[in-house]
This record gives C-alpha cells, structure tokens and sequence, in this order.
C-alpha cells in the first residue's frame, strides 16, 4: 500500500485531521470526515456535483488531491449557511423550485457563489458560463438561473423580489 | 382559425388553502443545506466495500473465471461467482399478466456459462477498502470466447441471425387494428409514408447506483438503497432464497430516477455479499458502471404509412414498430405495449393498423425510461405529422387541429378516456406563445420552429390492478403525520402528500411530516414509475385524511349543534361555514377528539381501475386508467455550416388537470425539456459490437446550462383527471413532446429532415448534403 500522510484540511472554519495516501481525491477525504454534504457523481470532472470552494474558488473536489489543499480554507454546503439561517443562495433554491432530486444542488450552490463572489452582478450570461460545469438532470436550469438572479439581487441589498 | 376559447377554463367548484399554490417543498431546506443524508451517504461500524466485476465482451462464452489470486489478497473478505450461487436466478417484478409468451423474466445474477452484454456481471468482491475491493478487481481472472452476437434488431430478426436466448429473439408482440386500414390506405388521396429512428438514452441521474445492505439480529437482510421501488423487497428475496418478510428496504431520498431505478440495481448483489459475510456491505458505482449496470430507453424504428384526404383528414394509419430489446427483457413487453398504444398520437384515427414487436439483441438491455415507449411513438407520429402536412400542401397547425382527439374520443385501444382532452388547447397555446420569430444572427443561420402535441398515460396498466396505500393521522397537539411506502425521485412526491393532507385537514405545511420509503413501517404505495405517484398516493393520502377529517368534523358538529357538513377547516381553525364566529383551534378540537378515544388516524387503499388485458388480436379495451394532454413548441437555429442546432425557445403546454404545487409541476416541465432535448439533439450512446464507447459524462452529452434556454410552462388545468382534487400526472407528459417538436422545427430551418435521433451536426450537415445532391 501507498504511504500515508497525517494532514491538517481546514473545513467550513474548523480544523480536521486525516490520514490519507497521496492519491485520495478530496472528494474521497471529506466523505471520509464525514462530510457526505459533498456529493460523488462521475469522478472524472464532468458533473460538478462534488464542488467545494478552495480559498473561495469552486473546484471539483474529485479532481483535487486532498495532500494538495493543506492549509487552505475548503468550503462545503453546510459552511455557508443553515435552515435557519440561510445563505441567500440557499434560500433562494429552497423557496423558488430550484431543488428537485437536490444531488447537483450542493455543488451548483458551490459554483454560483464562487461566481458571486465574483461578479456581484451577473448576467443571464455570466451566469450560465458560471454554472457550465455543474450538470443538473431534472431542472432545466430554469428555476436555477431564477434562483441565482433571486440571490444576486438579495446579496446586492435590493432585496428579494427579481 | 381555431373555434376553440383559449382563454377560458373551467371556474373551480372548491377554494383551496394549501393546494395549487407553489409552496415551499418540505424536501427543498435540507437539501440545500447539505442535511439531506440519500443512499449513499450511510456508514456502519464493520462495512465492507463491494465491486462489481463485469464481462469484457457482448456476446461470448466463458471459458474460465478464476479468482482464487484474487480471494488471496489480503483484505478481501468475499468474492462470489455464479458457482457459489448455483440455484439463484433474478427475475423482473411485474404482478399480473401481459399474455406475452416471455412472462418468465428469469435470468442468471451472475454469468454461468453465456455473457449476453457487455458489461454483464461476472463476480462479486467485497473487502475491508474501496482500494482493496478494486485491486481484488483487478487480480480476477477471466477468459471469454467470443461467439457470433447481433446488434441490430431487424438483424436479429432474419433467418439464421444468432439466437440471443430461447429459440428465437422475438421477446414480445403487440398488435392494435381497428376498422378497415388497408381499405381506407387504398381510398386515400395521398399516402405518406416514412420511416423514424429513435435512439438509446441514458437517464443521466447525478447519484449514482447506490446501496448498503446487513443482515440485523432477527436475520432480516435490511438494505438501504436508491430505489424507485422498495416493494422490489419481494423478487429481492426470492432472488437470496429468504422470505418476502425477511428483506427491508428502507429508502431515502433519490438522486434522480427518471426511470432508471425502476428495476433493481444494487441490491441483490448487496444482499448476497451481506448475506455471505454477516457483515454490512456498500457498493456504490461508479460513472462508468452506472452507464453499464442500468437497462436504457430502447431505440425504436418506426414505419408509418398514413392515408389523408386532400382536406386533410387523416383516413387510415398503419404503424410497424420495432424495438431493441437488448439482452434480456426486463420491461420490454410494457415499454413495447405503451409505444403501440400510442402509436397514433392525440389525434382520431378510425382505421388503424399497428405491428409491433420487440427483439433480442446482444446491445445492453433496454428497460423503462421516462415516457416509456409512449416517447419514442411521439418522436415519430408528430414528425409524420409535419411531413403528411407538407404533402398536402397545409399549414401543419392546421392539419393537426382537423385531426385532433377531443374530449369523449376514442382512443387507439377504443378506450374513451374519462378526462378532458385538451390536446387541441395545449398546442395553440404553445404554438402562440413563440410570439415573433427570432432574426438570424447571420447568413449561415437558419430560424426554424416547431410543434408537437402528445398523449401520455398516467397511472399503471389496468390489467396490472394496481393499488397504493397511504397512512394519516393527527397528533394531540394538532400536527399531522403522513406514513406512505412513496419514493421521492426528486420531483416532490412526498411534499405533494403533505400539500394533500393538509388541505383536507385545514392545517399548513408548517405543520405536517411525512414518513416514507420504508417497507417494514410505511404503508406500501407501489412504485414511484408510470406518473402514478401523485395519481395513486395522492389519492389514498386524501382518502385518509379525509375518514380522519370526517371524524373530527362530527365531533366539531356535535360541539355547535350543526350538520356535519356545515363544518369547515381552514388555517388551524374549525369553523360554521354559515356562522363562523362559531368557530374553535383545531388543536382544540383534536384534544377533545383524543379524551374522548375518537379514532384520529386511517390507513386507506386507493384502486385504480381494474380490466381485463386487451383483446390479444385487435388490441382493444383499456390499457390505462386515464391520459395526459400537451403540446411542446420549440425555435431553434441552425447554423447550416456546421450543422450545429441551438434550442431559442422551448415552450411547454400542459393540461395537468389540478395543479397540486404549480412550481413543482414546473418544475417537472422544465427538466423534461432538457431531458427531451438532449434526445432529440445530443445525447448520443455508441456502441461498437455491444461495447459502449461513451460511458462518461464528457462522452454522452446532456445539455448544459449553456444549451438550454429558459423554458416557458403554460399550464391549464382542466380539473378533469382522476388524479386527487382532479389533477392528471406529469412525470413523464414533461418529456414525450420534446424532441419531435425540435426535429420539425430544425425541419423547418433547413428545409429536410433528419429521419434518425439525435439529430447531432454530422446529421444535419448530411442531410443538408443529400438536398442539395
């Protein structure tokens, strides 16, 4: 078997240790921790379902050597905010239909707010080339292209009504 | 011009509080927010990690499978090979009977002597890691011969073609015939006839197969799973040699179904490997082995001869089906069955002919997928339509409403269906609603737009006799708890019992659970397939609440000395309808209800209509309890240099009867959109000799959120369905009409037709090659 390496993930602001060989995917490594939040679905950097933010940037985590996000803020769904206290983003999928089955969700969250962060105002544009790396099956996207203007306009302080 | 009032629908007869408005889905917070634990998700002390090995080959012969280096690798706790499973075959779950000569689904769990797809299971591992379990993969050794295979159904269907199975590799055959076709194809003044290709799909659902399995202390193999069907517990059984009683099935939230999860997928391997190690399992696949592990739409070829007067008033149609079975049945006879029955689309046909036949392949096999047969005839009968129209020298609007089922018709069993058909409404909606047409962005773009209207079953086949069951009750302190068997595959069919019972019982959202998808402690609701759910478990959740409602109200009526049915509830609050200062708290009411022992919950049972299969011959008599109505309208551009098709305007119209969550219902619509889309444009499943050369998601192209345009829902509401509150379904109506509708439209920028889905640039380009000739 591989060597192994005890390293430090700073993860949604807390510190967690783990024991990982230098091929495991941080993907792999925050399931591992127990953060199943992160969601698995191709592995290979097609779905965009695994996304977390690395210092503030989405990446695929399946694409990601954990040995290589040492010391760096990773940033799943459950950091950014809770049911009652919602990130805008997740509010905005929450009450306007843009959860369905809610497998993509975690990582199209993920993608929209490192394209927030970003580019506080988006067009229809920006924001689908934003989400281009993030498959959804049973939306459309209709309803997400809805939520993120919903929560772009919110995070501006115009408040909630598109 | 149309006669018909667009504009006018039927005014309700009831207020409603909760339903038909697009309220917040109890499903939607957790999964936002990361809460929502699905299949996979699931640890436990001591699990073992499963792989699949697969077969290398469609069609050969196994000459050796050797995996004792394999067993030897230390870690590995398990690895089963057919020889360990000598008496133990898997069959699909169907109740009922179709009359097909293949009602025994039988097939082998792992390859004994005969691989028949590629990809076919050949062993088990389980082992301490993921890492060991693939290395163990990788250390099992096989040699398979290859045998002659056949691939392409008309192939397999001539004389001397390999035999996939059985004696020969017809697996099912469906016949529809009514008045006189040839006579009237004879008489006609011009008959029309083509021939539409259809292709394989993937339902592309984001979780993969997923599944954990462990024997518990009173030896029930417990498995927690990604399933469409839990009530699949029973051929589960029978498959592990134990008694129906002895598996459970505790599901979670799906990501994704469409189809896909609808026969078993992980669990028998679980099971056994549980069953053999006594210690709890996990196998959850990878991309790669859910493109191979799971049955996929069939491609159909469609042969339509269709006989029209110059007034154009379709005479006659004879429809000749054939679709690709793969290599094992699974639900070919039913797909099959609802492809024939809808072989003439929402519109009249008096003298109709239908052929269909389902063969044996060594391709991987075909199973349901969303639209379900019903999808592929619509692929061909709204394309026919447009090419019938341009025979005749008419506005394809215009044929299309000459020829339009209306309410009270017969459809192409003879079966009248007791709903409104609102066919005709749908599609001038939608075609309207394209508004002006788009100008093309430059020379070598073409602007072309397109229309198609559908019918599409909800609920089982009749003949299947099918029944679903739904618990309610309601606590002390006035909250309700909703206990029903439903999978939720993501379109919120728990959300939408919990809309259901609380409009009955005249609480609110905020104050209802719903328990589901467990064998062992929810009520079983049947399969979350055929656009049942909402259909079937929305009405035993109205039914329940309902006998509850009934008691409460008595008791309420009691209190201010009133008729029973002069009681109201609404918003926690019980009321006089005539007086309502005469009113108390529901929970108020519940408290007195609970002192004085009234019964507050109900299990109820709601049956669909019951009948007799149709007549083997003729087809006729009722093959579904009732049919959905729609139409889809598309503007595409077509860069005619590259053959490339960009989706401008995508516009679903629907007759969903009652809506019950109008953003779900949306939602439904929206996603079918993208899911038809990718059928008709990109989607795209290569096989070379059985083997699938495009097992990823950078292969096999769904539309992204750069394809899709934002797609516009028209829904009218005809209140006429025997869904609850008069609702149809629309699970798979969302995506029947889609492709057609894109087909005609690209049809119409390029002035040909691409006889065969997906219509991908190469197609186009060569199409537009062969016009200029």
């Amino acid at each position: 078997m591989s060597r192994e390496k005890t390293i430090t993930l700073t993860i949604n602001g807390r510190d967690e240790q783990a024991s990982v060989p230098p091929h495991r995917t941080l993907l792999e490594a925050l399931r591992d921790l127990g953060h199943v939040e992160v969601k698995c679905g191709c592995e290979k950097g097609d779905c965009g379902a695994c996304a977390v933010l690395v210092d503030g940037l989405a990446v695929d985590s399946c694409l990601t050597l954990a040995w290589m996000t040492e010391g760096r803020e990773i940033t799943t769904i459950t950091g950014l905010g809770e049911r009652d206290a919602p990130h805008p983003l997740q509010k905005a999928f929450t009450d306007g239909g843009g959860v369905q089955c809610g497998y993509c969700t975690p990582g199209m969250i993920m993608a929209a707010k490192s394209m927030l962060d970003r580019n506080p105002e988006p067009t229809e544009e920006d924001i689908r080339i934003g989400l281009s790396g993030n498959l959804c099956r049973c939306t459309g996207y209709t309803k997400i292209f809805e939520a993120v203007e919903q929560a772009a306009a919110e995070m501006r302080g115009a408040g909630g009504d598109k | 011009m149309s006669d018909i009032d667009l504009t006018t629908q039927p005014v309700p007869n009831v207020k409603f509080s909760q339903v038909g408005k697009p309220l917040r889905r109890t499903d939607a917070a957790g999964k936002a927010t990361g809460k929502t634990p699905y299949a996979g998700d699931y640890v436990m002390p001591g699990m073992l990690h499963a792989k699949v090995v697969r077969a290398d080959l469609a069609s050969a012969k196994m000459k050796r499978l050797d995996v004792t280096r394999a067993r030897a690798l230390p870690g590995v706790a398990c690895i089963l090979t057919a020889a360990d499973l000598p008496d133990r075959t898997a069959s699909t779950d169907i109740p009922g009977q179709t009359g097909q000569k293949r009602m025994d689904t039988g097939q082998q769990i792992l390859v004994r002597e005969r691989v028949r797809y590629y990809g076919e299971p050949l062993a088990l591992i389980a082992a301490e890691t993921r890492d060991i379990a693939e290395q163990a993969a990788r250390l099992v050794e096989f040699e398979l011969e290859p045998v002659p295979g056949v691939y392409d159904p008309e192939e397999a269907l001539k004389p001397g073609a390999p035999i996939v199975q059985g004696e020969d590799n017809v697996v099912a055959v469906h016949k529809i015939r009514k008045g006189d076709p040839e006579g009237a194809l004879a008489s006609a003044d011009i008959v029309v006839e083509n021939s539409y290709r259809t292709p394989f799909q993937e339902h592309a659902f984001l979780e993969p197969e997923v599944g954990l399995a462990w024997v518990d202390e009173n030896e029930v193999v417990n498995i927690r799973v990604a399933t469409q069907v839990i009530e699949h517990f029973r051929p589960i059984a029978d498959a592990i040699g134990v008694p129906h009683n002895k598996v459970r099935i505790r599901g979670a939230l799906v990501g994704g179904g469409f189809g896909g999860k609808e026969d078993v997928t992980v669990e028998i391997y679980l099971s056994l490997l549980a069953q053999h190690t006594r210690r709890p399992v996990r196998l959850e696949y990878s991309r790669e082995d859910s493109f191979l592990g799971h049955g996929k739409r069939h491609p159909f070829k469609l042969t339509y001869r269709t006989g029209v007067t110059k007034g154009g008033k379709i005479t006659g149609m004879d429809v000749q089906i054939i679709a690709d079975s793969g290599a094992y049945v699974f639900l070919s006879p039913y797909v099959l069955l609802y492809g024939a029955v809808a072989a003439p689309g929402p519109y009249r046909v008096d003298n109709l002919n239908v052929h269909a036949r389902a063969v044996a392949t060594n391709n991987m096999f075909t199973s349901a997928f969303r639209g379900f047969g019903g999808m592929q005839a619509c692929a061909a009968y709204e394309q026919q339509m447009d090419e019938v129209a341009k025979a005749i020298g008419m506005d394809r609007m215009e044929f299309r409403r000459r020829n339009f089922l209306k309410t009270g018709d017969p459809i192409s069993t003879g079966f009248v269906p007791p709903s409104a058909i609102w066919a005709d409404r749908c599609a001038e909606q939608a075609w309207a609603a394209l508004g002006g047409p788009t100008t093309p962005s430059a020379p070598h773009i073409r602007i072309g737009r397109g229309i198609a209207a559908y019918q599409q079953s909800y609920g089982r086949l009749t003949f299947l006799h099918d029944t679903s069951e739904c618990w309610v009750g309601v606590e002390v302190d006035g909250t309700v708890i909703v206990r029903s068997g439903v999978t939720d595959i993501g379109a919120g069919q728990i959300s939408a019992l919990g809309q259901i019972a609380v409009e009955v019982l005249g609480v609110t959202m905020d104050d209802v659970v719903i328990y589901n998808s467990d064998t062992a402690v929810t009520p079983l609701a049947g399969t979350t397939t055929a656009t049942r759910a909402l259909y079937m478990t929305g009405n035993a959740c109205k039914m329940a609440a309902e006998a509850v409602r009934g008691r409460l109200a008595g008791r309420a009526a009691k209190e201010f000395g009133v008729e029973v049915d002069e009681i109201a509830m609404e918003f926690n609050k019980v009321f006089v309808v005539d007086n309502p200062d005469k009113s108390m708290a529901f929970v108020d009411l519940v408290k007195i209800c609970a002192a004085e022992g009234i019964h507050r919950s109900e299990l109820s049972m709601f049956r669909a209509p019951f009948s007799d299969y149709l007549d083997p011959e003729t087809g006729q008599g009722q093959a579904h309890p009732d049919y959905t109505y729609g139409a889809h309208a598309v503007e595409v551009a077509v860069d005619i240099d590259t053959g490339e098709v960009e989706v401008l305007k995508s516009i679903a119209a629907h007759d969903i009867g009652q809506c019950i969550n109008p953003a779900a219902v949306e939602g439904q619509l929206e996603g079918g959109a993208q899911n038809g889309q990718g059928y008709g444009l990109s989607e795209e499943m290569l096989y070379e000799e059985g083997k699938l050369v495009t097992p990823s998601f950078s292969e096999y192209l769904m539309p992204t959120s750069m394809d899709m345009p934002k797609v516009q829902c028209i829904l009218l509401e005809s209140r006429s369905g025997l869904g609850p509150f008069g609702a149809k379904g629309v699970g798979e109506p969302a995506i029947t009409a889609v492709a057609p509708a894109i087909a005609n439209a690209v049809a119409d920028a390029i002035g040909t037709r691409v006889f065969e889905m997906p219509i991908t640039p190469e197609r186009v380009v060569k199409a537009l090659r062969d016009k200029e000739g």
